[in-house]
């Protein structure tokens, strides 16, 4: 894809203009020297209002997000892998193959061309990573000042090709919950280079597909019971979601769960509790007891689950609580956050 | 992680643990001083490994919680003006005023900024010189050397456009103000380790004398509290009064004497009022004469400000350590971090916020 010379006329509109989403020719110029050079050629039978899709089974997941972040570009990623990857993952924890999604960015009068075709260019490579194609989309611009760069929403649409019945019901008290990896790399990553915030080393995103490590579970015959992935809130605020459906207490043990070096550092100077802080290619499994040693082998063998562990289980206890035990053994109530976290004075 | 995971070992914790146990023959009641620790104590259940004999009660250093209405409202009044560009620490954005918050003044307009120091506020200053920006500087010891030293810099570089709205106050005569309280319960206790960081601890062995009551320079993380706590229960076990420092590897008897000159040439000692706990005398710092053109207070003439305090709120009592958050008939009912009668639920140590986060469910179970 970076080989792919963009013959988008850069140097004649090198910013976003009113214009590129009023649909006349600079609108249609944009799509045709830029979308459909990263997205694929308009079809034969020309473009039309709606994408026709064939689907191998009936029932499908479908899904949609909007991706605002600030900065567009962060170490580890940018609004684009974000923009794929998120909503890949948020099929993916259905359990659904993900094939195909719809791309719609509001974009900023202003905006750097040069940033459009790299985000775009970030798009296309996510997405083939994921083995997603990008269907259909549309384009707004809106006045200077009105927006931050680029706002971009994406619908997903996968197939659910197992019999597992993948929700908050499905888990059982005994279901013992793992995890793919560290916690907190991605919040920090995008707040410090927000910031300004200059550590001896640069933390990066764990923004990543999920889907692939999925489905090596579900096609290993593992009798997945719910997943969920770990972004906004992090991992307190997803078990304390699920709890409120599940009725049963969920415990967890702080020391199990991992936390980077780097990124306890951060959080310690910051004031932050790295199990409220955003991921954006984390999730967590319930699995029966009896298969979670095999579920471990499984992901630890993909690239997005090397560091992949038991941080808890589900209690027969009926209490809808999330308890965790301390680093030195003491248990309390890991409560869903309320509001954002803000950094502490002192 | 090295300097964090060897103070958070789960078997020396239970051998500190046992070791108090064993050394506890009577009641005692410890006030730990810092809203940090506070935190550290009820996250990492701390208190849970103590006997029933030791009742830890929480002091009142948490900055945001001790702030008095009146600067809120004025910080508030000053934060909608067109021309300001108001910043603040993270911590200060959703304490209540009379009537609103600084995330409400921000929702509605105003130009309201999170910063990480108060020398990012100095840069905001220099970078938008048709602005007026003002600093929220709060806090205790802690926070006074880089507020001190942006206004000395601002000074230094003829800056016009930035003052400090300040409201910082000092731990010593608030823990006298608590020891000679009539409601007082407090034995011993565990002083704020980053103040001393900054202050040293010479100002301490006169309390300890004429109260009573050990002092001991406690850190933050659990080995830290546990050990300051065993440190406590010994000497009131044998009757000593005496000044520890626990807290050695950060803290030393002088402090840091730069920080200390810094903090003399910009600022003076001066009686200030705490909220939920009165004016208490010498208590706190404000901006020199030499600085009182960097003062938000005197370029903002602001008049009289009408305060309303919720009249359910009990922090005031919190903060001297009398009563404890789920005994005030709003916690978690009417007061919850989303609809904040006191600042105590809101910042980060608070003592309410603290016990709402950390122990809302688990003390019934």
């Amino acid at each position: 894809m970076d080989s792919i010379s963009c013959p988008f006329p850069f140097q004649q509109y090198p910013h976003v203009l009113l214009a590129h989403g009023g649909g006349g020719k600079l609108m249609q110029q944009l799509i045709e020297k830029m979308f459909t050079v990263a997205f694929g050629p308009k079809p034969a039978t020309g473009l039309h209002d709606s994408t026709v899709l064939n689907l191998p089974t009936s029932k499908i997941a479908f899904t949609t997000d909007s991706f605002v972040v600030r900065p567009l570009f962060f170490p580890g990623g940018d609004i684009g892998t974000l923009a794929v990857n998120g909503t890949v993952n948020d099929l993916a924890m259905s359990g659904a193959r993900p094939l195909y999604l719809s791309l719609g960015f509001i974009l900023e009068e202003g905006l750097e061309m040069e940033s459009l075709w790299r985000i775009v260019r970030s798009i296309k490579t996510t997405a083939d990573a994921a083995g997603v194609k990008i269907v259909t989309g549309d384009t707004k611009v809106v006045d200077r000042g009105k927006g931050d760069g680029i706002y971009i929403n994406t619908s997903g649409i996968g197939v659910i090709e197992h019999g597992l019945s993948i929700v908050p019901s499905s888990v059982k008290a005994g279901d013992v919950i793992l995890i793919n990896g560290d916690v907190g790399r991605h919040g920090i990553a995008v707040m410090a280079s927000r910031e300004g915030l200059d550590f001896e080393t640069t933390i990066e995103s764990d923004c990543a597909p999920l889907n692939d490590i999925v489905s090596l579970l579900i096609k290993a015959g593992i009798d997945v019971h719910c997943m969920r992935d770990l972004t906004r809130g992090g991992l307190a605020s997803a078990l304390n979601e699920i709890v409120q459906d599940v009725s049963r207490t969920i415990q967890v043990s702080e020391a199990a769960v991992p936390v980077r070096e780097e990124v306890a550092s951060a959080c310690a100077i910051m004031g932050f509790d790295p199990l409220y802080v955003a991921n954006e290619g984390r999730f967590i499994a319930f699995v029966p007891e009896d298969q979670s040693s095999r579920a471990l082998e499984i992901m630890r063998r993909h690239p997005a689950g090397q560091g992949a562990c038991r941080i808890g289980e589900v209690l027969a206890d009926s209490r809808p609580v999330v308890t965790l035990t301390s680093y030195i053994g003491a248990s309390r109530i890991l409560d869903m956050i309320s509001g954002q976290q803000l950094p502490r004075i002192c | 992680m090295k300097y964090l995971d060897e103070y958070r070992d789960p078997k020396l914790a239970a051998q500190l643990s046992r070791q108090i146990h064993k050394i506890t023959t009577r009641p005692w009641v410890i006030m730990e001083i810092c809203g940090g620790q506070t935190h550290a104590i009820v996250k990492f259940g701390i208190d849970t490994l103590l006997p029933e004999k030791v009742q830890l009660v929480h002091g009142p250093g948490c900055p945001v919680c001790v702030t008095p209405l009146e600067i809120i409202d004025r910080a508030l009044a000053i934060a909608v003006r067109p021309e300001v560009i108001f910043c603040s620490f993270g911590d200060m954005l959703r304490v209540p005023g009379s009537h609103t918050d600084l995330l409400s003044i921000k929702a509605q307009g105003g130009d309201v900024r999170m910063v990480y120091s108060p020398l990012d506020a100095l840069k905001i200053a220099k970078d938008n010189p048709r602005r007026e920006v003002v600093f929220f500087a709060v806090g205790f010891e802690t926070t006074a050397p880089a507020n001190a030293m942006a206004v000395f810099q601002a000074k230094e570089l003829g800056l016009r456009n930035f003052t400090l709205l300040v409201s910082h106050v000092l731990v010593p005569p608030a823990m006298e103000a608590i020891l000679s309280s009539k409601s007082n319960r407090v034995q011993g206790f565990l002083a704020a380790g980053h103040v001393c960081a900054v202050m040293g601890y010479n100002e301490y062995p006169s309390i300890a004398a004429k109260y009573k009551v050990p002092i001991v320079v406690t850190g933050f993380e659990p080995l830290d509290i546990l050990q300051g706590i065993a440190m406590c229960v010994e000497q009131l076990e044998s009757g000593r009064y005496e000044v520890e420092n626990q807290y050695a590897r950060a803290v030393k008897k002088q402090g840091n004497t730069h920080a200390q000159d810094l903090i003399a040439k910009v600022f003076c000692v001066t009686a200030r009022k705490w909220r939920g706990i009165g004016e208490i005398p010498q208590s706190g710092f404000s901006l020199r004469s030499e600085y009182k053109d960097y003062d938000a207070e005197v370029k903002f003439n602001l008049g009289d400000i009408i305060t309303q305090e919720s009249p359910e709120c009990i922090s005031g009592i919190i903060l001297q350590g009398v009563k404890k958050p789920h005994e005030c008939p709003a916690f978690g009912t009417k007061c919850t971090p989303e609809h904040p009668l006191g600042a105590t639920m809101v910042s980060s140590e608070g003592a309410c916020a603290a016990y709402y986060r950390y122990k809302r469910v688990i003390s019934p179970l």
